[in-house]
């Protein structure tokens, strides 16, 4: 059974039609990357599926429940964890502190507890910390673990919201370009990020990504999507070359 | 130069960093118990009123430094604290239970109202509030049997466990009872902020979408925030009823809302220092001024008397000068000289590049 199951989603922004009829699954295990020109609603897809917005028709399953309606704070729970395009970061903490909000999902003490600090609460911070300890160590921020984030190079900020991402050890990760801005060494680095999340962690990886060399290398199967509408599904060879796709980037670049 | 070795992850669970740090608190702590044999029962009455408003600003810092939702209508929930606990007293309480009632229909009332009034943001949560501040004038005038009317209630004696302890009876003794309470919300609060529940508060304030991808009920979290911060501040207002003996409808004017939140902007927005230092410059800021007036008087013969409300005029102005050159306020003066003390000498210059701080009226979208 797929891990992830997109069926006919759709929402509109007034007029526009920013994801229409959009249908794909996601395996266990599996890098499925989106690909499209901009605006085509790839970042809207992960907007659905983290329950930021509302589908107007569709239906998201993961893991055989229906997503669809759930509240936005329950996926987190139910093991979907995301990134954003735009790094969006508690600057005001440091990377410790934002890894461990990145365990809330998997808290085990309610606030009167917390207050108290009784006892169970020191014991589950220090298994929060613990697993947050394991994300530092496999994505190599020990050096970073007490910096603040409004300091930190953006490469270095694209790494730690992704650690943030997998302190809430979910089965599912949504990276919204996760390699955009990034220096070619950090992006190699990324590759072998994502190939260490999918083969050590064992984590399907749903990836939006311009870079197709990173494409091509990380993705078991792509989806090219433009304005909405999916175009073409395959492996990454396949999308690169299948008509409509070409006259979809030569479309927005003719226009450009 | 000091230099910490983290030896077990619990170094950075517990309240003090390490034995010097618990030292430094020991000996402030220390300090103020000291405090009534050493000042006069002027300073002591002075020093009360510090601990009463740093109680308040912690009720204020809690929603608007840590959760990031400005709130001008917090002397509403003082005077709700006040009038609960005095009416609570004069129907024949003990003084504890009736705290306690203070805080428990402040931070219930402030949850009932919290729902509504935070799914606005910036301005508009503002102006809601502010709101609150300017109704809680005539809910106390025509909730008479309640709060006394226009009259207002008069504070009974606190007497614990046949021990005087109100203001005028045993000075000293409601001094210890506000820095008991003060310590005790303070270390509420130390906890909140080590627990998931203080960090679903940070998430909130600084990335709303963020905080719900990772699992945080914003409406929830918010709520919660909220409520407790009115809880805090109920508790204040039921102690500063003891401090001036007697309230009723003008006790609690929005101007004491205004002066409660530049309270915690000038202390520093986000940090518990900063509701203590606010405390102490709201509190002593005035008496400067008087004691400075004095002098200029005095000494050189000018008379400031013939320009009322000069007072006022260079209160604004601190404040202005401080959100312009340290917008961290107070907290941010006091982190840069600690960490130009502790790196002595290698501090250098811009180490504490600016980065801007948000408080969610400037996000507007
Ligand atoms: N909240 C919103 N309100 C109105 N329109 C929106 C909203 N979010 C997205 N859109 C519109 O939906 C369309 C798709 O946007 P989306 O951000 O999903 O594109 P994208 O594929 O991620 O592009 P890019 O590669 O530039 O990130 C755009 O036309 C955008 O203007
Ligand atoms: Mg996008």
């Amino acid at each position: 059974m797929s891990l992830l199951q997109v069926e006919n989603l759709s929402i509109a922004f007034g007029g526009v039609k920013a994801v229409d009829g959009v249908s794909f699954s996601v395996e266990p295990g599996e890098v499925f990357t989106i690909v499209g020109p901009n605006g085509a609603g790839k970042s809207t897809i992960f907007n659905l599926i983290s329950r930021l917005y509302e589908a107007s028709s569709g239906q998201i399953i993961f893991d055989g429940q229906d997503i669809t309606h759930r509240p936005a704070h329950d996926v987190a729970r139910l093991g979907i964890a995301r990134t954003f395009q735009n790094i969006e970061l508690f600057d005001h903490s440091t990377v410790l502190q934002n890894l461990l909000i990145g365990r809330h999902s998997r808290r085990g003490t309610h606030w009167w507890e917390d207050l108290l600090f009784l006892p169970k609460v020191r014991r589950s911070e220090r298994e929060h910390r613990r697993i947050v300890e394991e994300v530092i160590d496999f994505l190599e921020l020990a050096a970073y673990r007490d910096k603040l984030i409004a300091g930190l190079p953006y490469g270095v900020r694209k790494v730690v919201e992704i650690a943030r991402a997998l302190a809430s050890q979910p089965r599912l990760i949504l990276l919204d370009e996760p390699a955009s801005g990034l220096s070619v060494e950090e992006t190699q680095n990324m590759a072998w990020w994502i190939e260490d999340m999918q083969k050590d962690l064992g984590l399907s990886v749903l990836m939006v990504e311009h870079d197709m060399s990173l494409v091509s290398r990380v993705s078991d199967r792509v989806l090219a999507v433009a304005e909405g509408k999916p175009l073409a599904l395959g492996t990454a060879a396949e999308v690169q070359a299948h008509a409509k796709v070409i006259e979809a980037y030569l479309g927005t670049e003719a226009a450009s | 130069m000091r230099v910490r070795f983290k030896s077990s992850y619990d170094d950075d669970i517990n309240l003090f960093e390490d034995r010097w740090h618990l030292l430094q608190f020991g000996l402030l702590l220390a300090a103020a118990v000291v405090a009534p044999w050493l000042l006069g029962s002027y300073y002591l009455g002075e020093l009360t009123s510090v601990l009463i408003w740093a109680l308040a600003g912690l009720g204020l810092m809690l929603i608007t430094g840590h959760t990031g939702q400005v709130s001008l209508g917090h002397a509403a929930f003082m005077a709700i604290g006040a009038f609960t606990n005095l009416a609570l007293m004069l129907r024949g309480w003990n003084f504890f239970p009736a705290l306690i009632a203070s805080a428990l229909v402040s931070g219930v009332i402030g949850a009932i109202i919290a729902r509504p009034i935070l799914r606005m943001s910036g301005i508009y949560l503002a102006i809601a509030t502010l709101a609150l501040s300017i109704i809680i004038e005539d809910v106390a005038i025509m909730a008479a049997p309640i709060t006394g009317g226009v009259s207002g209630l008069f504070a009974p004696t606190i007497e614990l466990f046949g021990v005087q302890a109100d203001r005028y009876g045993d000075p000293a003794m409601f001094y210890y009872l506000c820095l008991a309470l003060l310590v005790l919300v303070t270390l509420a609060y130390l906890n909140l902020l080590r627990s998931p529940t203080g960090r679903s508060f940070l998430a909130v304030r600084d990335s709303e979408v963020s905080a719900r991808a990772l699992g945080v009920n914003v409406a929830r979290a918010k709520t919660l925030a909220f409520s407790l911060s009115c809880a805090i501040t109920g508790l204040a207002g039921a102690m500063y009823a003891h401090l001036v003996q007697a309230v009723n409808y003008e006790s609690f004017l929005v101007l004491i809302s205004i002066t409660l939140l530049l309270q915690v902007v000038i202390g520093g927005l986000g940090s518990i220092h900063g509701a203590f230092f606010g405390a102490i410059v709201v509190v002593m800021l005035p008496q400067l001024i008087a004691i400075t007036r004095d002098l200029l008087n005095n000494s050189f013969g000018i008379s400031m008397a013939s320009y009322p409300g000069m007072d006022t005029a260079v209160f604004a102005l601190i404040i202005l000068l401080m959100v312009i050159y340290e917008p961290r306020g107070i907290y941010g003066i006091w982190i840069k000289v600690r960490t130009w003390l502790e790196l002595f000498p290698l501090y250098r210059k811009g180490m504490f590049r600016r980065s801007r701080t948000y408080l969610k009226t400037e996000r507007m979208r």
